[in-house]
């Protein structure tokens, strides 16, 4: 088991302070959603966690089993065992999904020989357009196709936790659908920890969250069951952040 | 301004001139040189041996350039009817399609030459023919080449043309590339440098004939002190033609490079289409590069862009590599790589060019194993 902890993490970008004092821990196995309006730091948090540069850490830790992640860069905090899957995932023109995973999995020591079997797997389990593993990443792809390849490589690439930032902005029903179940799946089969990231409740129909915590102004001002998704749903968060 | 004893007559331009602007044309002593030969190999398969002519006449020269651009046109001009010709035509024959291409490799193997090589395609109607010029020389080779190759394609035939440049690091280049597109015609002219210590193309594709199209694609990628130099023209002059233009370029260590490029549409051109991409990438601090795209049109209803950077890598396509656990050297050589794949998927996929990924990686300091 293992377990990601958020202390006191006061942040933001050069000049202004986002947020104002995360605490939160999350355990293998377990889907934690973060919820809050535009503004709230949603983003930031995911960011300044994964090492997205731009942003500063003012104070605060952020550990994966005791180590210390603020002090890695980002590529080491991946290869800790934490995964982003971004809000709008980046073009890289050029250079494809499987030259990416390639690369990624040598760097981890793991082995390459089965990869291309792999990749044909999980794009079957998620409906992914096996021809869109030849193109350019994120070129030209449609909202959904962008995240049916976050999700593919995240499924591949087997991190102990997951970020996902606003997964569901952009997508259509089905691949909602597909991308959701298949993280799900994760926390099951791999005992994958997932904080998601949402400002709608539609995804956490599909992706059940074990918590939820409500950010406002950089700070968690509630958490709670399932059922505090379902209350968002009808008063809002005028009403919750009160 | 003095005319150089070798050439008559040949005065060489100086970097005031707009077109010679960032050149290394300064540094240039033709007297330093004595007029000098490549040698020449020719690998064309049975279906295109018949069309290429080794050794031919002067009067074959001026398809595509009657009268000489510039002074080292002029000096390939001079060289061509003298001791020193070196002239290699590819004849098509008309509504035949070549399915080999007819290869050139030209090495230069001698320091304290210039040499001043021809190559004239010249396609007649409705046929199709792919040349590549792969031009050579060692390390230590301290020569000038000042290569021109014409192209014409009749009507409706389909030329592909690739040079290939892996001089050595002593080596200077000053090239001419001409097209001229008839009517409904395909003009594809290619660049690859890799080499050379100062390598300069003009490339200029005309388009005479109506519905007439060309493009013009490169890669370059210099490093320590060499110099890459472009100076491209799109220029259409009958009416419904259509040009694409894509040079992406890398600068690593202290290497310069220059693009400037013009897209001018004349008065009769209208209906035309015109389209102009520079990218360049600055893979290190101490390097350079400049990109001047420019524009000239004399006649409404034209469809034109043109699009231009200069700068290093992408923070964010390296964050996002990154963050799939990819050392950074390592993101970097990805995304440098990626940036190139977008020109050599373009290029056909024939054996010279399918070793070509592989050097640029090998130029490549990042992730460098």
């Amino acid at each position: 088991m293992s377990t990601l902890i958020i202390e006191n993490l006061v942040a933001g970008i050069p000049g202004k302070q986002i947020l104002n004092g995360i605490n939160l821990t999350l355990n293998s196995g377990e889907v934690h959603a973060i919820m809050g309006p535009n503004g709230a730091g949603k983003s930031t948090l995911s960011g300044v966690v994964m090492g997205k540069p731009g942003y500063v850490v003012h104070s605060g830790s952020v550990t994966l089993d005791g180590v210390d992640l603020l002090a890695l860069p980002a590529w080491q905090r991946a290869q800790a065992g934490l995964h982003l899957i971004l809000q709008y995932p980046t073009e890289v023109p050029g250079v494809h999904l499987d030259d990416v995973i390639r690369e990624a999995y040598v760097s981890r020591g793991r082995d390459t020989s089965t990869l291309d079997a792999e990749i044909i797997t999980e794009a079957g389990r998620i409906n992914f357009d096996m021809s869109l593993v030849e193109r350019s990443m994120n070129v030209d792809l449609s909202g959904g196709e962008k995240k049916r390849n976050e999700t593919l490589q995240l499924a591949l690439l087997k991190p102990k936790f997951a970020i996902l930032d606003e997964l569901d902005s952009g997508l259509d029903i089905d691949a909602l659908r597909d991308c959701a179940r298949r993280v799900e799946a994760a926390t099951q089969e791999d005992n994958l920890g997932v904080l998601v990231i949402t400002h709608y409740a539609r995804l956490l129909a599909e992706l059940r969250p074990d918590v939820v915590h409500i950010l406002a102004t950089g700070k968690i001002v509630k958490s709670g069951g399932p059922e505090l998704a379902d209350e968002l749903e009808t008063t809002g968060y005028a009403g919750l952040t009160q | 301004m003095s005319s150089i004893a070798l050439y008559p007559g040949v005065v060489l331009p100086t970097a005031e001139e707009e077109i010679w602007r960032y050149s290394r044309i300064e540094e240039l002593s033709l007297d330093s040189y004595v007029a000098g030969l490549l040698e020449n190999q020719i690998d064309a398969p049975a279906d295109v041996a018949g069309i290429v002519t080794q050794g031919a006449a002067v009067g074959e020269c001026g398809v595509a350039m009657p009268i000489p651009v510039d002074a080292f046109a002029e000096i390939n001009a001079i060289h061509c009817s003298g001791a020193h010709a070196d002239i290699i035509t590819v004849k098509t024959e008309r509504g035949k399609s070549y399915a080999s291409p007819v290869v050139i490799t030209r090495t230069l193997s001698v320091s304290g030459v210039l040499a001043a090589p021809r190559l004239i395609i010249d396609a007649a109607e409705n046929s199709e023919v792919t040349v590549v010029e792969h031009f050579l020389s060692a390390d230590d080779i301290s020569s000038l080449i000042a290569p021109v190759v014409e192209i014409r394609a009749a009507q409706s035939a389909r030329v592909t043309y690739i040079a290939i440049n892996e001089l050595g690091n002593k080596t200077w280049k000053i090239a001419h590339q001409q097209s001229l597109g008839e009517r409904d015609s395909t003009t594809r002219l290619f660049t690859v440098a890799l080499g050379g210590d100062y390598a300069r193309v003009r490339t200029e594709a005309r388009l005479v004939g109506i519905g007439a199209t060309t493009q013009q694609v490169a890669l370059y990628f210099a490093d320590k002190t060499q110099m890459h130099d472009f100076r491209t023209l799109q220029t259409h002059i009958a009416p419904r033609t259509s040009s694409d233009l894509l040079f992406k370029g890398a600068v690593q260590d202290t290497a310069k490079s220059v693009y400037t490029g013009l897209i001018r549409i004349e008065h009769e051109a209208h209906g035309s289409q015109a389209y102009q991409t520079n990218r360049n990438l600055t893979l290190s601090h101490g390097a350079w590069a400049e990109s001047v795209p420019n524009l000239e049109i004399e006649t409404n209803d034209v469809k034109c862009s043109h699009a231009s950077t200069v700068g290093p890598i992408d923070d964010e396509q390296r964050f996002y590599l990154e963050s799939r656990g990819i050392h950074p050297d390592i993101a970097e050589r990805l995304v440098v790589l990626g940036f190139f794949n977008e020109v050599l998927e373009r290029l056909p996929q024939i054996d010279v060019v399918s070793g070509l990924r592989a050097k640029v990686a090998a130029k490549l300091h990042a992730g460098a194993k």
